[in-house]
């Protein structure tokens, strides 16, 4: 990949050896090593589950290691806090960023340790020294903005920069990339090169194996508690890895024949809505989706995708336009409507759209289907009839926990509660999917599942709505790729023929074509 | 990762009692009575001997049990109205004006309906539920079409409620003949009274049946919540109303209808008072707070209808037995005092239950690490 590399073998600053972390009589961990040199960027690959966070925590003083030792710049020592690990000079940046949105970058980055002058806060010195941070490590902020009017990317730099102010050279970075943009994953990469060039070493938590290969030195895999092994990401490709990781091999070519395409099943014309600030977002939006063929849109976030699936789905009123599924007219009719009209779709949001985190799994897994005659009858649920339903789906779709039939949605792992919205999706049979983000933090086998379901659907000459801010997927699984641009379709490519570039350069609203 | 199942099945009774919101609800039961005992001692009053009468005051003789059973039975009803609102993602603070509605539909009806018993006290009931279930309506319609916040619509409907009653208890056709500033009694066929005299002379010469009426309803509620479409579909407005629309379920709609059905409970809250306790209408000097009290309750039976049964037991004791408490030259005030501080706790509960857990968890761990 040409990047370079900064390993100092003969410096290892972080060495975990045979670390046995039991929770009652479940093993989280089971005898895992890892060593990280200065300079290294270390990655650690499992599937949801397979205990990378649990290690992670370990190392950063939330959990207690069962058995096994930790030592530290070759000094054995004992984490037991993460202020112990701070003052080790380990950092983290967590998935879920920790920072308070009306406080300005300053304001998060020195949050409980501020410099003072007397008895007010030294913000002056304080900015001074993020801005000397920043330019440092290539992380570009604004240190006056507010954190609720920046991008994720940037909150992401904030998070980092917190970590580096606090004197940190050992950088866990958990799923950094999971609410990036593909531009923004480039960035990050380059920073976590400024940042080993300077000594600090990375490790870096995450199951997307590309970005192993553009960013990491080594990496670790763990499956189902249990250390695999480590290797030289030089000296592997993504299939090994993925085998690795998931304990057989994964395919990750989807097999997809040749098919035309049928009639049409969604016609989108001339489309306008507004977005949740009453600002004109689908500016005369044109979408054709024809039976037996996966349309995937690419874009920006932000580009009006999230209004689009909103207003074809019920969920949001547009101002004007047409949507027609099979002819028939659905432009502002209910949720419930649109649903019976054949429409069903995977939600972006799966906390806010997709689930009741209160309910029960096997309730989740009823949410449009709880008034049909399976489930109910004279209003009456059938309780047992939802039970046998969710233990079923709950098997075939490897939710995990198994038996988490009557516990509440909120409870299960991210990944997992994506499981459960898909397994009842595609339950659903519908005439249209539309899917967004539906890999969204899951493991390489639970993705490979869903792509071979998408590609299922088409097969059986259904039609498919793919929104994914993941262009490798857009562009694996699509026969027809389409450009979101500024609330307008600004360019349209074939599948097979899509160039990565070429896409890009759309997406950012450069060289349309139709 | 077939070791997360073990662990799945692995919830002992221990832990599902620590997950549980009971054990946190019966501490501050006790967190309450013992600020209370040191309330009463810095005031001078044998804590020991207020207690004893407070529960020879309720559990001394039958009578008393029933008399604390009758005072129960209209905040079992106020209390599941609240608690059926918070399950359905509302909060009926307007129980107060329901119930007051509640028990002028049924006073009207059984002043002036001349009917048998076993059409008058059932007749009576569904009048003050419809009172009480459209009272509430009014509300909700101001909360979907108008985006009014149902908190401030109910507080002003309370006093409505408050003045309207205070205006029907004056119409002289209402009124009571001769002195006292009330309604005229209902008829007899519509009191909820044991009329046997074999049974009376148990019981006491006021027992009231109406405690059925609230069991009742407390049963029906948790069947609707737990079992039937209509719960379904409440719950899942109540708790994410959009994925309740992305589900297609029309949240407006399902909000009026909880709104409403919270309504008719405390409207027959009202009933059940006037009809087993009351007999009529006394003007108002403040509000009489039985809704208020249904809040307590709700919360003290963790929003849960059966809960909110014994719950109401509860508290109706603690109101009977804090009017007896002069008798020991108490005031039956230290009652509210208790009541509050339990509503405290149980509202910090959390803190508890957090607390408990980790240190639990901690020493599950240190013995995860000796085997």
């Amino acid at each position: 990949m040409g990047r370079e590399s900064h390993v100092d073998l003969s410096k290892t600053v972080i060495a975990m050896h045979d670390i046995v972390k039991k929770f009652g009589d479940f093993v989280a961990n089971d005898g895992i090593n890892l060593t990280v040199h200065k300079g290294e960027v270390h990655a650690i690959l499992g599937e949801n589950g397979a205990g990378k966070s649990t290690l992670m925590n370990v190392l950063y003083g939330l959990y207690h290691p069962t058995s096994g030792y930790i030592e530290v710049n070759e000094n054995k020592v004992s984490i037991d806090s993460p202020e112990k690990a701070i003052e080790l000079g380990i950092g983290m940046v967590h998935q879920h960023f920790m920072l308070v949105q009306p406080f300005t970058v300053t304001e998060n980055i020195i949050l409980g340790m501020e410099p003072v002058k007397g008895l007010s806060v030294d913000l002056k010195s304080a900015r001074e020294q993020v801005i000397e941070l920043s330019q440092r490590y290539g992380l570009q902020v604004d240190p006056d903005a507010k954190i609720e009017d920046i991008s994720v990317g940037m909150q992401q730099r904030v998070e980092i920069l917190k970590v580096l102010y606090r004197g940190a050279d050992i950088l866990i970075l958990d799923e950094p990339t999971a609410s990036l943009t593909p531009q923004e994953i480039g960035e990050l990469i380059e920073i976590i090169g400024h940042l080993t060039k300077d000594g600090k070493s990375i490790i870096l938590i995450t199951h997307k194996l590309k970005e192993i290969k553009a960013s990491a030195d080594y990496c670790t895999i763990i499956r189902q508690g249990k250390y695999i092994q480590t290797v030289d990401v030089s000296e592997v490709n993504e299939d090994q890895l993925a085998a690795m990781m998931v304990g057989r091999d994964v395919t990750f070519k989807v097999d997809k024949k040749e098919q035309k395409p049928g009639e049409e099943a969604l016609v989108v014309k001339n489309l306008h809505g507004k977005d949740y600030r009453n600002v004109e977002i689908l500016k005369g939006l044109d979408l054709t989706v024809r039976r037996g063929e996966i349309v995937g849109l690419a874009g920006v976030d932000g580009n009006g995708q999230t209004e689009l699936v909103e207003i074809i789905t019920g969920l949001r009123k547009g101002t004007e336009g047409s949507i027609q599924i099979h002819g028939k007219e659905v432009f502002g009719a209910t949720p419930r409507e649109i649903f019976d009209a054949g429409i069903t779709s995977i939600p972006a949001d799966r906390q806010k759209h997709g689930l009741v985190l209160e309910f029960s799994v096997a309730d989740n897994l009823i949410l449009q289907n709880f008034g049909e005659e399976e489930f109910s009858k004279h209003g009456i649920l059938k309780r047992d009839a939802i039970q046998k339903k969710a233990t079923e789906l709950i098997d075939k779709f490897d939710i995990r926990p198994r038996e988490s039939e009557n516990k509440p949605a909120g409870q299960l792992s991210g990944g997992n509660q994506q499981k459960v919205i898909i397994a009842r999706e595609i339950t659903n049979d519908s005439e249209l999917l539309i899917a967004v983000n539906p890999t969204r933090g899951l493991d390489v086998g639970a993705i490979e599942y869903v792509h071979k379901y998408l590609v299922e659907q088409r097969n059986k000459g259904k039609a498919v709505l793919l929104v994914s801010f993941e262009l490798d997927e857009v562009m694996s699984l699509s026969d027809e790729i389409k450009v979101i641009f500024d609330g307008k379709i600004v360019g349209s490519v074939p599948g097979k023929d899509a160039d990565e570039n070429e896409l890009g350069l759309m997406m950012a609203g450069g060289g349309a074509h139709e | 990762m077939s070791n997360t199942k073990a662990k799945d099945s692995k919830s002992s009774f221990g832990a599902k009692v620590l997950h549980g919101n009971l054990l946190y609800t019966l501490i501050s039961i006790a967190v309450g009575f013992i600020v209370g005992a040191i309330l009463l001692q810095a005031a001078g009053i044998s804590a020991g001997e207020a207690y004893g009468k407070l529960i020879t005051g309720t559990l001394g003789k039958p009578k008393f049990i029933v008399w604390s059973i009758v005072y129960a039975s209209p905040i079992i009803l106020t209390g599941l109205s609240v608690a059926f609102s918070f399950q359905t993602g509302v909060f009926n603070i307007g129980a107060e004006g329901q119930y007051v509605v509640g028990t002028l539909a049924a006073c009207i009806v059984g002043v002036f309906v001349k009917v048998p018993a076993v059409i008058h006290v059932p007749l009576c009931l569904i009048a003050a539920a419809l009172a009480g279930g459209l009272w509430s309506m009014v509300v909700a319609v101001l909360k979907v079409k108008r985006g009014i916040n149902e908190v401030l619509s109910f507080i002003m409907f309370n006093w409505i409620a408050y003045y309207l009653s205070n205006y029907i208890v004056n119409i002289p056709a209402v009124h009571k003949e001769g002195n006292g500033e009330a309604t005229k009694d209902i008829l007899d066929s519509a009191k909820m009274l044991v009329t046997s005299e074999s049974l009376q002379d148990v019981l006491g010469s006021g027992a009231s049946y109406n405690i059925f009426v609230a069991v009742l309803a407390a049963i029906v509620i948790a069947f609707i919540l737990n079992r039937t479409t209509l719960g379904y579909k409440l719950k899942a407005v109540g708790f994410n109303r959009h994925a309740a629309e992305y589900g297609g379920i029309s949240a407006n709609k399902e909000i009026m209808t909880a709104m409403s059905i919270s309504g008719a409970l405390a409207g027959m809250g009202g009933a059940c008072q006037l009809m087993g306790m009351g007999m009529r209408i006394s003007q108002f000097s403040s509000q009489e707070g039985f809704g208020f009290q249904g809040i307590t309750v709700a919360l003290i039976g963790s929003t849960n209808p059966i809960g909110c049964i014994f719950a109401g037991l509860f508290y109706g004791a603690m109101k009977y037995g804090g009017t007896k408490l002069s008798l020991v030259n108490a005031p039956s005030e230290i009652v509210d005092i208790i009541m509050g501080t339990i509503i405290f706790f149980i509202a910090i509960s959390h803190v508890f239950k957090r607390l408990l857990l980790s240190h639990t968890g901690k020493k599950a761990k240190s013995e995860g690490g000796t085997k």
